[in-house]
């Protein structure tokens, strides 16, 4: 056993690690295009959006004329004017309620738009998603598209519920400047001055202060993504007794996000007494040079009251306006990975006006079909082949043949690079999508269940079978008695992906699914291995009855299944090698013979050994 | 305050010289903040004076404003250093919460027994772990600290107030009652509709990764619009909670916007009435005037101070939830480590159910494996074979009889000890986002270079990794290489090999092994574990038919026992079932002979 464990201050470093982060950059430049293409996603809520901008602007006005308006009513307290004294009351009481008015509707406003138009774009990336073509869908990790989903548009939403307060702040701002100015030019000019001041030193500020943000989302996301990975695997972490390294690894992820963190939370403090210290500077002048001025009688003391607020008021602006800038930075280069995604070009779409498929004589047929997935590299080979309908069709060849190419192609999940494939006759690419996939149906190797009942899961998207007719698909693929022996029948819920059934009885529920589907076309990838032989017998029996009656394609794995087709197919580095009934290859002595008769529980590897291929002839 | 904030509140409380410095400072930076009212109204009296008494002894009242103004600049450079040190303790302290809540949620996550783990969403728990935790250390640095500045601050304010004029005091402060009330309501109401958010988000979050994870099916069978509809029923059900929890939110702010100028109000007309009557100064009415705009602020703050309370009520109690589980399989007390000088593994009369009161999964389980003896286990799925082989290494407890190792009931032994003593492979072979030679070594990261290598030829998947772009180096998982099936069993397979351990389980884990290949990794690891007891669960007959026994299983029970050859004659189950691979794979068993 591990002696390792015996000296541990001299032992090497383990072989381990914890976490995959990734590294999106986290701060964007501003890009007009891409602001310009992000506020379109306003225009369907135009009269809102401008509603909240009115709102907004009444609000920051009438905040605006509190403090002078405050002044007043101490001028005029203070020279007895009690009429005008009460006719400022009022329009202080009216200033406040307008404000309180104005603010809840731009906020209230503003957040519901910002949490529409979020919504709105997160949908037009989901839509994209179901659009592209699957060769992007393959190569990108799930996990990745989710932070697209969910971490940018986070961003994004962050940013719109601050931009109409951020058009009140700076007409705040302006209009602070501009009061000052109006009610003494040199007091105002005199107090501005330190408005340059501040935003030099934000400036020197700014790049560390990103630094240790930066920083800091780092640290987060090497932790996050550490706890992700040993939560996905915490069996094996089990296992393996690995949760005192595990540990150990995660805890200094953790230490080095906690410092992280408290040097952004450094940053982010550290401007906090410049901003005061400030403010106290400006106040000060208006104590000195505006008392001084009250003193020599040039200016009013209820003016220099209205002078104290505003400046007390003044930067807040200032650190709301560069707090959003801060978060605009984030929002572009979010939205700049968002119109990444839904830049990628949606290749497979419908012709305009194309029709809908009526597959009267369910057939395929590839015409000299040559396609890869990177053009230069063709994995099929100028193929030609029909299908008659209702006919049976076994496609048999080695890993890399491209049997899995020719049932995608059918699907079009991809477009051909040279030749046709014709469905019912129709090219597949005249016709709609959706009616070639309601024509073709489809069963794949590794059975995806979603979260939800049996019976849903069954049901999937042919939402007008009722609840007999899935019972009927489920017997009539011998999965019907598993079905019943679970907790709640069809009612049970499944665990994430089906966890709580064994493999051989997913794949059952995905046959069941097709049954009820009961497409004219029938395209399934059998399942390799895995299938216990108890469940496999079911599969054998459910098999013959998804066949009857149906156009199926088949890439068989299983001496059986293989035997159980009208005819088969023997495909070898993207060309058909041999085709034909059982008996007539057996008799022509090819490939298939051979194989055959040194047949293996899995076909496939037995016909990578025979061709010789370089990663599994080398073990022999 | 709910419970549950709380107890986010004693986790801070573990720093107590933290909390009291926090505490301290921000009662300093109010105290700061609170000087500037008067002594801007002082300069505007002074100003005012002087003024009205007409002797313009300029140079005494430029030294009074000189005097004032220095004042001013010192409580304003107080109170930012003062509001810095408090806003940066605050936070320092709601990360050394946070780091304290990822440790014990690590640990707690990897004690808790797979009992737990079936029953839950790995989601749900990233999720907890992530953003729950986020929730629940923001009420620290964004509820509890300011808070606690808020109160001192309003606190202090109104003391000030009182002392200066307590029927003005009354007045500017008559606005608190009423936002009290709207806060309260708002609260209470804004944590409800926070929690609903939360979960229906959690749902949309679910929805969209099923349908990326499962892409092709959609594609396969058109549901597209199927899909769309259900992302739009479940967004369109966030999106109606968020706004109304927006609408909550500044229903609730705006009241108290509005009675605060409604009080505000109300001071400028009785505390200018006074000044009308000569009864106040101008210098004092300003300075309430900026009382109440230092009262202004928190207001903002008060409605984040509560959407950041009752974000942190449901996400802390999702975090405690998870924390507060007792994992059902922990160490006795007293356990000791194992020490088997022999190894042999016995079943005694085992009875298993999942749940207490649900379905009986073993009944009466007895067989005995001795060390360099081979059990073999078939049986249906459903069976309980796999279950079999999950209590050996105590991922799950006996609920009836006991299983022993040398006797000793395992049950009595430290977890690390037995675990460490059985290697279990698993039928679906999790393989981390690492490099081959990291997943090899997984139990034993510490092993030597040969025996990983030599695990890896054991398992027959050495000469793949050696043509691998980076060998051993080359990273699997996710982001790396994509492995077969068998080929990731293989690589589990040599995993399992890596510690040597005493009892070896395999748990159909050649399943997508081609048999061939089978046969050589049998071969191999029949010399690696010639003197260790074996349990092979297959289905999959030519695996076990070498097996000194083979048991098989049906709903639970053994309903038929002895080696191949008997097995056979006696023309049961296994008979039937041996007849039948024979039949539709005949070709493997005749390899594998």
């Amino acid at each position: 056993m591990s002696e390792a464990v015996a000296e541990p201050q001299v032992r090497k470093a383990p072989r381990a690690s914890l976490g995959s982060p990734e590294g999106d950059d986290v701060f964007g430049v501003f890009d007009p295009k891409v602001a310009r293409r992000f506020f379109a996603y306003l225009g369907p809520h135009r009269k809102s959006f401008l509603i909240a901008q009115v709102a907004v602007l009444f609000s920051a006005a009438s905040q605006l004329s509190l403090p002078l308006l405050i002044g007043q009513v101490v001028s005029a307290a203070l020279r007895h004017q009690t009429e005008r004294f009460h006719g400022l009351l009022v329009a202080f009481a009216v200033a406040g309620a307008t404000f309180s008015a104005a603010f809840f509707v731009g906020e209230w406003l503003s957040q519901r738009l910002a949490n529409r138009v979020i919504f709105d774009v997160r949908r037009a990336m989901f839509a994209h998603f179901q659009d592209v073509s699957l060769s992007f869908m393959d190569k990108t990790h799930v996990g990745r598209l989710m932070s697209r989903l969910q971490g940018d548009v986070g961003s994004l939403q962050e940013f719109l519920e601050n931009t109409t307060g951020s058009v009140g702040d700076f007409v705040m701002l302006i209009g602070i400047a501009a009061m000052l100015l109006a009610m003494d030019l040199q007091l105002g000019l005199l107090t501005l001055m330190v408005l340059p001041a501040l935003i030099a030193i934000r400036a020197v500020w700014l790049p560390f202060s990103k630094r240790a943000f930066r920083l800091a989302r780092d640290a987060s996301s090497n932790a996050n993504s550490a706890l992700a990975e040993n939560i996905n695997g915490v069996r094996t972490v089990q296992e393996t007794r690995r949760e005192h390294l595990n540990y150990e690894l995660y805890a200094e992820k953790a230490q080095d996000n906690f410092k992280a963190q408290a040097g952004a939370a450094w940053m982010g403090q550290i401007m906090v007494p410049t901003v005061d210290a400030l403010t106290g500077v400006a106040m000060a002048l208006v104590i000195v040079v505006g008392g001084d001025a009250v003193l020599s009688g040039r200016i009013d003391v209820g003016v220099m009251v209205a002078f104290v607020l505003y400046v007390q008021r003044f930067f807040d602006p200032v650190r709301m306006l560069s707090m959003q800038y801060t978060i605009m930075q984030r929002a572009m280069a979010a939205a700049h990975r968002i119109f990444e995604v839904l830049d990628v070009p949606v290749t497979i779409t419908d012709k305009p006006g194309a029709p809908a498929l009526t597959a009267e004589a369910p057939t395929v047929e590839f015409r000299n079909v040559t396609f890869g997935y990177d053009p230069a590299r063709p994995i099929l080979h100028d193929v030609s082949f029909k299908v008659r309908p209702r006919e049976v069709v076994a496609l048999v060849g080695p890993t890399g043949s491209g049997k899995t190419s020719i049932i995608a192609l059918t699907h079009r999940f991809y477009e051909v690079d040279a030749g046709q494939v014709l469905v019912g006759g129709e090219d597949v690419r005249d016709v709609t999508l959706d009616s070639l996939g309601r024509t073709i149906g489809m069963v794949l190797q590794e059975p995806f269940l979603f979260t939800g009942t049996i019976e849903e899961n069954i049901r999937y998207n042919t939402v007008g079978a009722t609840r007999e007719a899935v019972v009927a698909a489920a017997k009539a693929v011998s999965a019907h008695d598993f079905i019943m022996r679970l907790p709640e029948g069809y009612d049970t819920k499944l665990g994430q992906r089906g966890r709580n059934i064994s493999v051989g009885q997913r794949q059952l529920v995905s046959f069941a699914r097709a049954l009820v589907a009961d497409p004219q076309i029938l395209i399934l990838d059998e399942a390799t291995a895995n299938i216990d032989s108890f469940t496999e017998q079911a599969i054998q029996k459910a098999l013959k009855v998804l066949f009857e009656g149906r156009t199926c394609m088949v890439i068989a794995h299983r001496l059986g299944t293989i035997r159980d087709a009208d005819r088969i197919i023997v495909l070898n580095q993207g060309r058909i090698l041999e085709q034909g009934g059982h008996d007539e290859l057996m008799a022509s002595g090819g490939l298939y013979r051979h194989l055959y008769t040194s047949a293996h529980a899995s076909f496939d590897d037995q016909v990578v050994a025979a061709t010789g291929d370089a990663e599994f002839a080398s073990r022999s | 305050m709910p419970r549950v904030l709380a107890r986010i509140a004693g986790l801070a409380m573990r720093y107590p010289w933290r909390v009291g410095l926090t505490i301290l400072t921000s009662l300093l930076a109010a105290v700061a903040s609170l000087m500037l009212p008067r002594l801007i109204g002082r300069s505007i009296d002074q100003a005012h004076h002087l003024l009205a008494a007409g002797s313009a002894n300029s140079d005494a009242a430029q030294a009074a404003l000189l005097w004032t103004a220095g004042l001013v600049i010192a409580a304003t450079l107080a109170r930012g250093f003062l509001t810095m040190w408090a806003g940066y303790l605050g936070e320092y302290l709601s990360q050394k919460v946070a780091l304290d809540l990822r440790r014990a949620y690590f640990q707690q996550l990897q004690r808790l027994s797979f009992g737990f783990h079936d029953k839950i969403h790995s989601g749900d728990l990233i999720t907890r772990g992530m953003l729950d935790l986020e929730g629940t250390r923001a009420f620290i640095q964004g509820a509890m600290v300011p808070a606690l500045s808020l109160t001192l601050l309003i606190g202090f304010a109104a003391w000030m107030m009182i002392s200066a004029d307590p029927v003005m005091a009354a007045i500017g402060l008559g606005f608190t009652p009423i936002a009290g009330v709207a806060l309260a309501r708002m609260g209470f109401r804004l944590r409800v509709t926070w929690l609903r958010v939360q979960q229906l988000m959690s749902i949309l979050t679910l929805t969209m990764e099923e349908n990326l994870q499962g892409i092709r099916v959609v594609r396969a069978f058109a549901g597209r619009a199927f899909e769309l509809g259900k992302f739009d029923a479940a967004s369109q059900e966030v999106l109606e909670h968020q706004y109304r929890r927006i609408t909550l939110r500044f229903r609730g702010v705006a009241w108290m916007q509005a009675s605060y100028y409604a009080s505000l109000g109300a001071l400028l007309w009785y505390g200018g009435t006074k000044v009308l009557d000569g009864r106040m100064t101008v210098g004092g009415l300003t300075s309430f005037v900026i009382y109440m705009s230092l009262l202004q602020a928190p207001i903002r703050q008060v409605a984040m101070i509560f959407n950041a309370m009752a974000r942190a009520t449901s996400s802390g109690g999702r975090l405690f939830e998870v924390l507060d589980l007792k994992p059902e399989i922990a160490d006795r007390p007293g356990a000791t480590a194992l020490v088997a000088p022999q190894g042999v593994l016995r079943f005694e009369h085992v009875g298993f159910r999942y749940d207490a009161g649900g379905k009986q999964v073993l009944s009466d389980i007895s067989f005995e494996v001795r060390p360099g003896r081979t059990l073999g286990v078939v049986g249906p799925p459903g069976s309980g074979k796999s279950t079999i082989a999950n209590l050996i290494p105590r991922f799950y407890d006996v609920s009836e009889g006991r299983i022993t190792i040398d006797g000793i009931d395992i049950r009595d032994v430290t977890l690390a000890s037995l675990r460490e003593y059985v290697g279990l492979v698993q039928q679906e072979a999790f393989l981390f986002d690492a490099s081959v030679g990291h997943n090899v070594a997984y139990a034993d990261p510490w092993a030597e270079d040969e025996r990983i290598v030599g695990a890896a030829k054991t398992a027959q998947i050495h000469e793949h990794i050696a043509s691998l772009p980076a060998d051993y180096e080359t990273r699997v998982g996710e982001r790396g290489v994509a492995l077969s099936g068998g080929q990731r069993q293989r690589m589990s397979i040599a995993r399992g090999v890596v510690p040597g351990p005493g009892i070896m389980i395999f748990d159909d884990s050649t399943a997508a092994i081609d048999a061939v290949t089978e046969r050589r990794v049998r071969e191999n690891l029949s010399h690696a574990t010639a003197t260790k007891a074996t349990v092979i669960i297959a289905h999959r007959l030519s695996s076990l038919m070498h097996a000194d026994e083979i048991i098989v299983l049906d709903d639970g029970r053994i309903v038929e026992r002895g080696d191949h050859a008997s097995l056979v004659a006696a023309g049961g189950t296994y008979a039937e079932l041996f007849e039948l691979q024979s039949r539709t794979t005949s070709g493997e068993l005749e390899a594998a002979e």
